[in-house]
């Protein structure tokens, strides 16, 4: 405050040819901006934007529209017949159990042994970390366009394919990969594991980075085992990481699209081995102009991913508490 | 320094140190099969691909470098490949820019001030994150067409700004910076914005190395949203391009198989450089404070 009058005057001095009034209220105006009080809400405003504009409408259209019909010309409400439809339908039942399994498989491959690649990374036990690094995230910079043709490719019928020649010299004979329920899900998991491997395990690493050594340290004075420093030291501090992680999997494994499209060159594959919920999603709203009926299929899809992430994130303990 | 020699030449831990490593050459040899492959494929005709599948053939006899050639040859399906280059080139570029500064700030603002609906936005920003794009890909196009946005690169890149994932990540780190930083920055006569500026951003710089590369990762890789977003040929990003090269005949398969090839290439030589930045990044012990 006492700043503000001792100020006034100055400022009145040298703007004494404009408008008094005017000048003061913008010199109230860029105080009020420079405030602590108001720097936040600056700093947050295009998110609040982006967030009412690409965020809040779309939700609440795709809720609305899922009980629409959508013509091109004219939309009319229809009620629950889209949700009712959908119950009946069977080929959506199979892209359901496809991303549900498809998730529950990503989740079991792509935490655990991420992490321990990780632990084993941040060991002094492996030297040259900087090269296996960078080749473990590859194929994350790797397009699915790129990744997912390569691995039709590999995983074709033909006995000259390299996934064929992998497993006939296995003694495990050759296969239709591409033309099979569960040789399918090989192939998705495949690429699945070959894409986020070394993406998790980067995550995990600078989880890994921020544990303070002292309490290794600690650990050792205290005469512990290499297993038990992982069990209570490791793990425990790690769980901000593993939970970040555990959320985006979810999410990411029950909205599989892409490599599904890819690995199958569209979005048809023999007895919808590949569809995905999201890939009825785009074959109705898309390719079918149904969106309406595509909308319904997304809002199940979102009840399905927000259960399973508030599951796992109450059993996390996430919610309990802010400050740490 | 004495003491981790001694450890080191103690025959038990060489044995760990070759398994460690051994290991991690196994796992990127597998990792990079894939890659190598397609690489091998792309020095022989399309229609072996078709023909065969794809498998390691060393045979040097029958590869040629007749697919780059045709793709650096400036005919139509080399210019229009070098068209989809620079498009996705432009916008990732544009749009990384954008999204680590915008996503920098927000999570600044979040992270450093205590404001009345501080932890309110913060859960609406990990909310966000909890919807599946795809749920909102429809009315998004339907708004994007009456913004008159289709077939601009406005409308493929503003949706993706303010990034939850990017913002969390920040607001992750800036977390582990001392706030004191901050009042002593006042003292000195900081405003509050230059403070964000010249302060806290130098010290966040590792943060918008990992994020530069993850966002860059997927704007490069888009393919959802552009190939909804954009209609003509000439405005086509890498990935849509490519991806129109896949009919079923296969008389494309030339170009596909080298343009691919050639498109991992520079992505990797800057995250190849990025990377030990990254390193250097985390080794400095920032994330302490």
């Amino acid at each position: 405050m006492d700043v503000n009058m001792s100020r006034v005057p100055a400022e009145r001095q040298a703007s004494s040819f404009k408008n008094i009034e005017g000048t003061k209220s913008f010199m109230k105006f860029k105080k009020l901006f420079y405030s602590q009080k108001v720097a936040p809400y600056v700093f947050v405003l295009p998110f609040i934007i982006s967030f009412f504009l690409f965020w809040v409408y779309p939700l609440i259209t795709a809720f609305t529209m899922s009980f629409q019909d959508i013509g091109a010309i004219k939309s009319e409400w229809i009620g629950i017949a889209n949700y009712t439809k959908l119950l009946k339908d069977n080929v959506f039942r199979i892209a359901v159990m496809n991303s549900v399994k498809y998730m529950f498989f990503t989740l079991v491959l792509l935490i655990p042994f991420p992490m321990l690649f990780a632990v084993l990374m941040d060991s002094n036990l492996v030297k040259a970390k900087g090269v296996w690094k960078a080749v473990l995230y590859m194929p994350a910079l790797t397009s699915v366009v790129i990744s997912g043709t390569l691995f039709r490719l590999m995983f074709t019928e033909y006995t000259t394919g390299q996934m064929n020649i992998i497993s006939s010299f296995l003694g495990l004979g050759t296969y239709k990969w591409l033309k099979m329920g569960w040789s399918g899900m090989v192939a998705l998991l495949v690429v699945a594991c070959w894409r986020w491997t070394g993406v998790n395990m980067l995550y995990f690493l600078s989880g890994l980075k921020s544990i303070d050594s002292s309490l290794y340290e600690a650990a050792d004075i205290d005469g512990a085992s290499s297993m038990q420093k992982f069990r209570y030291v490791t793990l425990p501090l790690l769980k901000p990481t593993t939970v970040y992680v555990l959320t985006i999997s979810v999410y990411a494994g029950l909205a599989m699209f892409l490599e599904s499209y890819m690995l199958w060159a569209g979005n048809s594959s023999p007895n919808n081995i590949g569809l995905t919920i999201v890939g009825y999603l785009y074959k109705r709203g898309i390719e079918k102009n149904d969106m309406g009926y595509a909308c319904a299929v997304g809002v199940v899809l979102l009840v399905v991913a927000l259960i399973i992430n508030f599951a796992q994130l109450i059993l996390n303990g996430t919610f309990k508490k802010e400050e740490d | 320094m004495a003491k981790q020699k001694t450890l080191a030449a103690t025959p038990h831990r060489r044995v760990g140190t070759v398994l460690g490593t051994g290991f991690f050459l196994i796992l990127s040899l597998i990792i990079v099969f894939p890659v190598f492959a397609g690489l091998l494929a792309s020095f022989r005709p399309g229609t072996q691909l078709i023909r065969r599948g794809l498998s390691i053939d060393l045979n040097l006899s029958t590869m040629n470098l007749d697919n780059y050639k045709y793709l650096f040859s400036g005919n139509a399906d080399s210019q229009k490949y070098f068209m989809w280059y620079k498009n996705s080139l432009l916008i990732t570029l544009v749009s990384v820019a954008l999204t680590l500064l915008i996503c920098y700030f927000v999570a600044y603002g979040l992270t450093m001030y205590d404001f009345k609906f501080k932890n309110i936005l913060f859960t609406i920003v990990l909310a966000t994150m909890m919807v599946p794009f795809e749920i909102l890909m429809l009315p998004l196009y339907k708004e994007m067409i009456a913004f008159k946005l289709i077939d601009t690169y406005t409308g493929v890149i503003i949706i993706g700004l303010c990034g939850a994932s990017t913002i969390f990540f920040f607001k992750q780190y800036l977390s582990g910076l001392p706030k004191d930083l901050l009042d002593a920055a006042r003292i000195d006569g900081c405003n509050e914005y230059s403070i964000s500026v010249k302060i806290i951003l130098p010290l966040a710089k590792p943060a918008f190395a990992s994020m530069g590369i993850l966002c860059a990762m997927g704007s490069w890789n888009a393919i959802l949203w552009p190939l909804l977003v954009l209609k003509g040929a000439e405005k086509f990003t890498l990935p849509i391009g490519l991806n129109t090269l896949l009919t079923p005949y296969g008389n494309n398969y030339d170009v596909l198989i080298a343009g691919s090839m050639f498109g991992i290439l520079p992505i990797l030589v800057i995250f190849l450089i990025f990377n030990r930045y990254i390193i250097d990044g985390m080794t400095a012990g920032a994330v302490k404070g």
